[in-house]
């Protein structure tokens, strides 16, 4: 039954999870970071309060937000073969991953940098700090070790939609979880993989936790 | 030519119980060079009158000149560029917590884009001048109130401001640390000739270090004058009842604890195991609002268990002694009363 055809299956598939994991939270917050900067500067509170623009980016990130991750991934097929020329393997899937992944991650990244002590950036100001200079030197600073916490949240996330993505051929270990373990009814391939899904989150949780504390000067 | 000169400003806010006018019709000159205290109750406006001063908060009306400029003639950029002469400190020390306290002292020059190197030669400097060299790479979560206080003074400093904003520095701090924190900031004056304003609302800190003070009330400003002068012939209620505060405290703390314990009764107390668990007497002084005197006290191990004796002097002609001994035996503890020797 286990053969080796298996096993180097189910590597290819551990390297394609992590592929798709990791580009997607990159690029998730290379458009997410951004996004969740504009929301924590125009919400009324902010340094810049802009009602327009703060409308516009959480009525966004609200719809993106309240869709479900399978219908999103099958209602931007278009846009997907349009990027990446064919809708299924993981190169594909990255696509509506990224998509799911930027308002989530936004709005992680709103709340961090709405943590930050209002008096400190009152200080910064005090000081002749304008506002670019504001939200890279003092929030995005101050706001560092929830942002890394927010970061291992969003992998553990992402991780968990790219299993849900290989239900529609996207590749991965959730992929051979369902064609084998689903359709052929071979559990044990299906535990193994569940049990190297909970292995990776559980890296990406330990090591992304190791990092927020060693970085975190507050105690 | 006055260095600050407030021109008749106004300011209110919206809250969600309505418009709060924190600050109406306020004119104030400050000279170059001299401490100005500005002392009100909380709510008296006197933060807000601060930010003015830097256009943290821009006046609904009026003026704000500096060295006769008005601030509301400058671009988004000429007041940065003059908010890098106006020092500012708070009263939560506002420093940065995931950078160290060299690191926060050169913030204000990484903004004015100085290099690294020289920034680092002018933040060392400055923690000399405040006494913290030695904890220069320290994080601000691991010194004391005290200290972040210092470490925000030296990055006020960073910049050569021609003045200093202190919005209730003190007012966190304990009375010996704000006693030190004042002569730093007295010191200061007196060598860069900064002109410093002080925003409190502990008249001993006006008294201490202040040059001219004025009396905030209701937004308003109640009085303004020579220190000297306002203390010995306050005008306005306001400013008596802030001077009576001052004073209070004072006697309160030093001289009427003093007069009042000599040749009072004295009682000798015992506690069991529980009640030395106990903040007893300095709850039983809370209680009476009277103080005691310890003459003695100790702690044995009588058959494995711990007593504790006490030797109190109750103050004289004590009015709850009666009372303060009832509390006591209430509280599981024996008393021997009039003793006559202390051993």
């Amino acid at each position: 039954m286990w053969t080796p055809e298996i096993t180097q299956m189910i590597i290819k598939g551990v390297g394609e999870t992590l592929y798709m994991t990791l580009l997607s939270t990159a690029l998730g917050y290379l458009f997410g970071l951004p996004m969740g900067v504009l929301l924590a500067v125009t919400d009324k509170d902010g340094l810049s309060p802009n009602a327009v623009i703060y409308k516009i980016f959480d009525f966004i990130a609200n719809i993106v937000r309240s869709i479900p991750f399978l219908i999103l991934l099958i209602l931007i097929i278009p846009l997907t073969r349009l990027l990446v020329g064919k809708s299924t393997g993981s190169t594909a899937t990255i696509v509506p991953l990224v998509a799911a992944a930027v308002p989530f991650i936004a709005r992680m990244v709103e709340s961090s940098l709405k943590e930050v002590d209002y008096g400190v950036i009152e200080a910064a100001r005090s000081m002749g700090a304008g506002n670019f200079r504001i939200i890279t030197k003092v929030m995005l600073v101050e706001a560092r070790t929830s942002l890394i916490t927010g970061v291992t949240i969003a992998t553990g996330t992402i991780l968990g939609y790219s299993a849900m993505a290989g239900t529609v051929g996207g590749g991965g270990l959730g992929d051979i979880a369902i064609r084998y373990g689903y359709y052929r009814y071979q559990s044990d391939i299906m535990i193994v993989t569940v049990v190297l899904l909970v292995l990776l989150v559980q890296v990406f949780q330990t090591v992304g936790m190791y990092f927020a504390s060693r970085l975190d000067k507050r105690k | 030519m006055s260095e600050i000169v407030l021109d008749n400003i106004s300011k209110s806010f919206t809250s969600k119980d309505g418009q709060v006018d924190a600050l109406k019709n306020v004119s104030l000159q400050i000279e170059k060079g001299e401490i100005y205290g500005v002392i009100g109750m909380s709510g008296a406006g006197k933060s807000t009158l601060v930010r003015c001063i830097n256009f943290l908060e821009k006046p609904d009306e009026g003026k704000v000149l500096i060295e006769g400029k008005s601030l509301d003639d400058f671009s988004k950029k000429e007041l940065q560029k003059q908010r890098e002469s106006i020092g500012m400190i708070f009263q939560h020390f506002n420093l940065l917590m995931q950078k160290t306290v060299l690191e926060n002292v050169c913030f204000p020059l990484y903004i004015q884009k100085v290099g690294k190197k020289q920034a680092r030669a002018k933040a060392e400097e400055l923690l000399e001048l405040v006494g913290l060299s030695d904890k220069k790479k320290a994080y601000p979560a691991q010194l004391s109130g005290g200290q972040k206080q210092r470490v925000a003074i030296a990055r006020a400093l960073a910049s050569d401001p021609k003045i200093l904003l202190c919005d209730e520095a003190t007012s966190a701090l304990d009375p010996q640390t704000t006693l030190s924190i004042l002569e730093l900031l007295e010191d200061i004056n007196k060598k860069f000739g900064i002109t410093i304003v002080i925003i409190t609302h502990q008249m001993s800190v006006v008294r201490k270090i202040c040059n001219r003070v004025a009396i905030m009330e209701n937004g308003n400003l109640a009085e303004t004058g020579a220190v000297s002068e306002v203390f010995s012939h306050p005008k306005t209620d306001v400013a008596k009842r802030l001077i009576r505060q001052d004073v209070d405290n004072e006697t309160d703390e030093e001289t009427l604890a003093r007069e009042q314990i000599k040749n009072g009764e004295i009682i000798r107390i015992t506690f069991s195991e529980n009640s030395a668990f106990e903040p007893v007497i300095a709850n039983l002084v809370l209680t009476f609002k009277e103080p005691v005197n310890i003459l003695r006290a100790s702690t044995k191990n009588v058959g494995g268990v711990a007593k504790g004796d006490m030797i109190l002097e109750f103050a004289k002609d004590s009015k709850n002694s009666e009372a303060m001994k009832k509390y006591l035996l209430e509280h599981d503890i024996e008393i021997e009363e009039n003793v006559k020797e202390v051993i």
